[in-house]
């Protein structure tokens, strides 16, 4: 099969491969550009674990081709961190005990960034709405939830302050 | 250190401690844990992020036929492909002996267990018929698409409720029946005042972590050592096991646990897959790389949990149990596999749970049939007894006419009866209910949820139309399997601390838990260590993370190691302070005087410095700062716990919402809060799952019918209730210095059979759930011929 010359542009770093055409984006993150904090659950958009940011969206990166992603920011949870200073959500799933054996975590994390983004105020519910797309079989989510609740309601505290 | 006060849990920590410096105890805080910091960078190395240079892709063919006899499998157009290095069938691994299995009593059950790729007749759509070796994992999945098998269909044997069939010429597919009991149950049920009888089911459900299995395996001809990376759970097991089954000594043979997305009991179990990296990586001498993907998982993986039970219970005339009898029909799948018959032996020797039972006999009929293969889950042999014991107590309760605390309560064992010993063995060992006070547990539990209030405001609801209920159950689980755990912990001459176990990691956080009880008795904060496990390379014996069995058994061990490392050093410490030992103690890392906390100190660095072989004021003593702690036990301790459910139906679909939620339960010590509440949350969970939406189902030719994460249900953020967990340290166990007991199951135990209260309550129809998982269907089918017409209750 025909192999295509492709830039994936991931966190900022530009990555120079070459795929083939139904290369998913999850495959080629992890395994031509060597990005395994994105994890593989169940390859048909169910479960989440592979969610990551595309132009700021989050999108199952197994359910898009990696030559689809070309030109496109894309963001891991490799991104998340900045000089070794792990983010606020990223504190707050160590703080609220919102993850055990952390397969779903960078799924998780990639989501609520995402929403967070999107809208800085999401009520309960709509984060409920949302987080239920990804799935966690260790937590029994509620930690989860008030983690992602605790960094939007500090967001919104910064934001009155 | 960054802590968090536990929420929402009536949590005191009142237990007497080994004499220690604990000015500022670890041990029953909830601190955050020393595993998050990677896995929340996307740092983790789980098995599919293991790669090694020149490695070879496996792909596993499975049958796609339920039975029948192999007549051929047409390998040539696969092997003709780009990128195939090899296709091998059962011919070419012919001289591996089957997968074994984890004794028990039973006999003659070795003719059943499975080989690694199927010989002769293939007995479940999943098994591994052919393997495909190549350099990329697309092209290796090209190819498996081209292997053709040749597979004369057989008839299919899908319900362990029938008559057994055959599983190969003079052999039965019923390998065993299961037999325990003691006491005159003829004699009770012939002179009972009343006899009560249940037919009720549990659907098969299973772990399914969010990480598929995995499996890289190479092989280095220059050191003769041949390594498997991604195991979990059992790493020494699994390579002993497989040593055997490939020839090799177990000291040239390593199996390394790196991070592991879940276990529930069915990861790290030893599988066809596990054994193929591993030969291909001697006989291709490439390394080999096996990832399952989502469908394989569902097929492949171990199912478990389908039982039928027949139950009756003799009583008097106030209720009191006479007698227990209960016959039932364990699904095992295809094949005995590596737990053998474990979880129909747990469920004969553990079903009484918290009561006094005078006499009781189970028959267990551990039956193959043409699914795949089971195992352990979550509570197993628990999760589905609790539903069935408790089930009859509420049939109980309804045919005396009292209510079901009062019955309950009528029949537990009296916390001045403990140690209580039950003339029955489970695992292969007595059950002697260590300690417990239930009824105490019971009190505190409907004082929590307000009982009789909440009964009441939920019959107001129900007299306005509301389908809403409540349902309680009452279990006792099982915690700290030996027979033994040992640990290694050393100090470098920097002072940092290394504690190796042969226990594993899970996710469930055993290494914050290990070093909150080392620090605990070194007087370190617990984030200077670093717990190591799984490995086979660095601890010659070890145990695996099962049964709830990490925290007691390896939580002593480390305590005993670190009580050895403490002694070491302050002793060095009195001949380098010139001070008398035992004016001295062991704080934040240093000796000092216990007189003059300001005085002169030495720190553990310096110790270790002075402690080093090579050192000048060794002066004969053994060398190294370092220990190795073993506990043994005999017996398993058993927590217990009570859940109460409280449900609303929707009417118009017959769909359960599980409004809110009570775990109750007793640890005996709890040494991270946080960590057992995330625990009991995570368990509860996936019981919840099984008791209303999980199954794997199969058409009536063995096809299976959920073999996506679309088919089989698993609970989302949407479906958890609002959960209150109340931990108690009532009953420490006497079997452990530090009184622990295990955590790991008791969210998950009793979910079936305390939602299942609450619908037949929601409903006013007693004795109305029969069957796991309660599907819509079968409520609306209720409702329609009930015609919605619910009687308010009295």
């Amino acid at each position: 099969m025909n192999q295509r010359d492709i830039v994936l542009k991931i966190n900022g770093a530009e990555h120079p491969i070459q795929v083939q055409p139904r290369r998913t984006l999850v495959d080629a993150i992890r395994d031509d550009c060597g990005l395994t904090g994105t994890h593989i659950g169940c390859e048909h958009g169910a479960c989440g674990a592979c969610t990551v940011l595309v132009d700021g969206v989050p999108v199952r990166s197994c359910l898009m081709f990696a030559v689809q992603a070309e030109g496109c920011e894309i963001r891991t949870v490799e991104g998340l961190a900045c000089a070794g200073q792990l983010n606020p959500l990223q504190q707050s799933f160590i703080e609220h005990h919102a993850l055990q054996c952390g397969f779903c975590t960078p799924g998780f994390l990639m989501l609520a960034t995402g929403l967070l983004e999107q809208n800085r105020a999401i009520s309960d519910e709509e984060l409920l709405d949302a987080l239920s797309s990804n799935l966690c079989r260790c937590t029994g989510y509620q930690n989860i939830l008030d983690a992602v609740k605790a960094v939007r309601n500090a967001l919104a505290a910064d934001q009155t302050a | 250190m960054n802590m968090r006060e536990s929420q929402n849990m009536t949590h005191t920590v009142a237990v007497a401690r080994s004499e220690g410096p604990s000015k500022a105890s670890v041990i029953g805080r909830s601190v955050t844990r020393l595993e998050d910091g990677p896995l929340v960078r996307g740092d983790g190395s789980f098995a599919a992020d293991i790669n090694f240079a020149y490695q070879i892709h496996m792909r596993v063919v499975r049958s796609q036929i339920a039975h029948g006899r192999i007549i051929k499998i047409d390998i040539d157009e696969a092997l003709a492909q780009p990128g195939v290095i090899a296709v091998w069938t059962h011919a070419d691994v012919a001289e591996v002996p089957p997968i074994p299995f984890r004794a028990t009593t039973l006999k003659g059950l070795e003719p059943y267990c499975q080989h690694i790729l199927a010989r002769d007749r293939v007995r479940y759509v999943g098994e591994p018929i052919a393997v495909i070796f190549a350099t990329d994992p697309y092209l290796a999945e090209d190819a498996s698409d081209l292997v053709w098998p040749e597979i004369e269909p057989l008839p299919v044997l899908l319900d362990a409720f029938e008559e057994p069939g055959e599983f190969a010429p003079g052999l039965s597919t019923e390998p065993a029946v299961i037999r325990k009991g003691y006491g005159d149950v003829d004699a009770a049920f012939a002179g009972a005042h009343a006899i009560v009888e249940l037919d009720l089911a549990i659907g098969r459900h299973s772990g399914v972590p969010l990480e598929c299995r995995g499996a890289v395996a190479r092989y280095d001809a220059g050191r003769d050592v041949l390594e498997m990376h991604g195991a979990a759970k059992k790493s020494h097991w699994n390579r002993d096991e497989m040593a055997k089954m490939l020839g090799r000594s177990p000291s040239g043979f390593h199996l390394y646990e790196g991070h592991v997305g879940g276990g529930f009991g069915v990861r790290g179990e030893l599988y066809p897959e596990d054994v193929l990296v591993c030969l291909a990586a001697l006989r291709l001498r490439r390394p080999i790389k096996w990832i399952e993907d989502r469908r394989e998982h569902l097929i492949a993986t171990n199912h478990s949990r389908q039982q039928r039970h027949l139950i009756k219970a003799a009583i008097d005339a106030e209720g009191h149990l006479l007698a227990i009898h209960d016959e039932f029909f364990h699904d095992q799948g295809a094949y005995v596999r590596t737990h053998g018959p474990r979880v129909a032996d747990m469920a004969a020797g553990l079903l009484l749970g918290p009561y006094r039972v005078p006499a009781y006999r189970a028959l267990g009929h551990y039956r193959l049939t043409n699914k795949t293969g089971c195992g352990t889950y979550r509570s197993p042999g628990r999760y589905e007894t609790t539903f069935v014991r408790e089930r009859l107590m509420d049939a109980i309760a309804k045919r005396i006419g009292v209510d079901p605390v009062t019955l309950r309560r009528r029949n537990l064992i009296k916390s001045s009866e403990m140690p209580y010993a039950r003339p029955l063995d489970a695992l292969g060992v007595d059950v002697i209910l260590d300690s417990g006070d239930y009824a105490g547990l019971l009190d505190k539990t409907l004082m929590r949820v307000n009982w009789d209030q909440l009964n009441t405001n939920l019959a107001a609801r129900r007299a306005e139309g509301e389908l809403v209920g409540v349902g309680l159950a009452m279990f006792v689980e099982k915690s700290g399997l030996g027979p033994s755990d040992g640990v290694r912990l050393t100090v470098d001459v920097t002072g940092s601390i290394q504690l190796v176990t042969g226990a594993a990691s899970v996710g469930q956080g055993m290494e914050t838990v290990l070093a909150q009880i080392c620090a605990e008795e070194l007087g370190v904060k617990y984030s200077v260590i670093r717990v190591l496990h799984g490995r086979t390379d660095l601890i010659e014996f070890g145990n695996g993370a099962h049964a709830s069995r990490v925290t007691v058994m390896s939580g002593s061990a480390t305590q005993i190691a670190a009580q050895k490392i403490r002694r070491k050093a302050l002793e060095a410490g009195a001949i380098i302070l010139k001070i008398p030992v035992d004016e001295l103690e062991l704080v934040e890392g240093h000796v000092r005087q216990l007189s003059h906390p300001q005085g002169p100190s030495v720190s553990l660095g310096d110790i270790a410095k002075d402690l080093h072989p090579s050192s000048r004021t060794l002066a004969g003593r053994e060398p190294g700062l370092s220990a190795e702690g073993w506990f043994f036990s005999e017996h398993m301790n058993y927590p217990y716990g009570i859940h109460v459910a409280q449900v609303n139906i929707d009417k118009g679909t017959g769909e359960v919402k599980v409004e809110r939620y009570l775990v109750a339960y007793d640890v005996g010590l709890a040494v991270n809060p946080m960590l057992i509440k995330g625990q009991l949350v995570g368990g509860l969970a996936q019981g919840l799952g099984g008791a209303l939406y999980e199954e794997f189902t199969y058409d009536q030719e063995g096809q299976p019918l959920s073999t996506t994460l679309a088919d089989y249900l698993m609970v989302t953020a949407q479906e958890m209730p609002q959960v209150d967990v109340m931990i108690t340290e009532d009953a420490p166990s006497p079997l452990n210095p530090l009184g622990m007991k295990g955590a790991g199951e008791g969210g998950t135990n009793g979910v079936g059979a305390a939602v299942a209260a609450a619908v037949d309550n929601a409903l006013n129809a007693p004795g109305f759930v029969t069957r796991l998982p309660i599907k819509p269907m079968t409520i609306h089918r209720h409702l329609r011929e009930t015609k919605y017409k619910v009687v308010p209750h009295a």
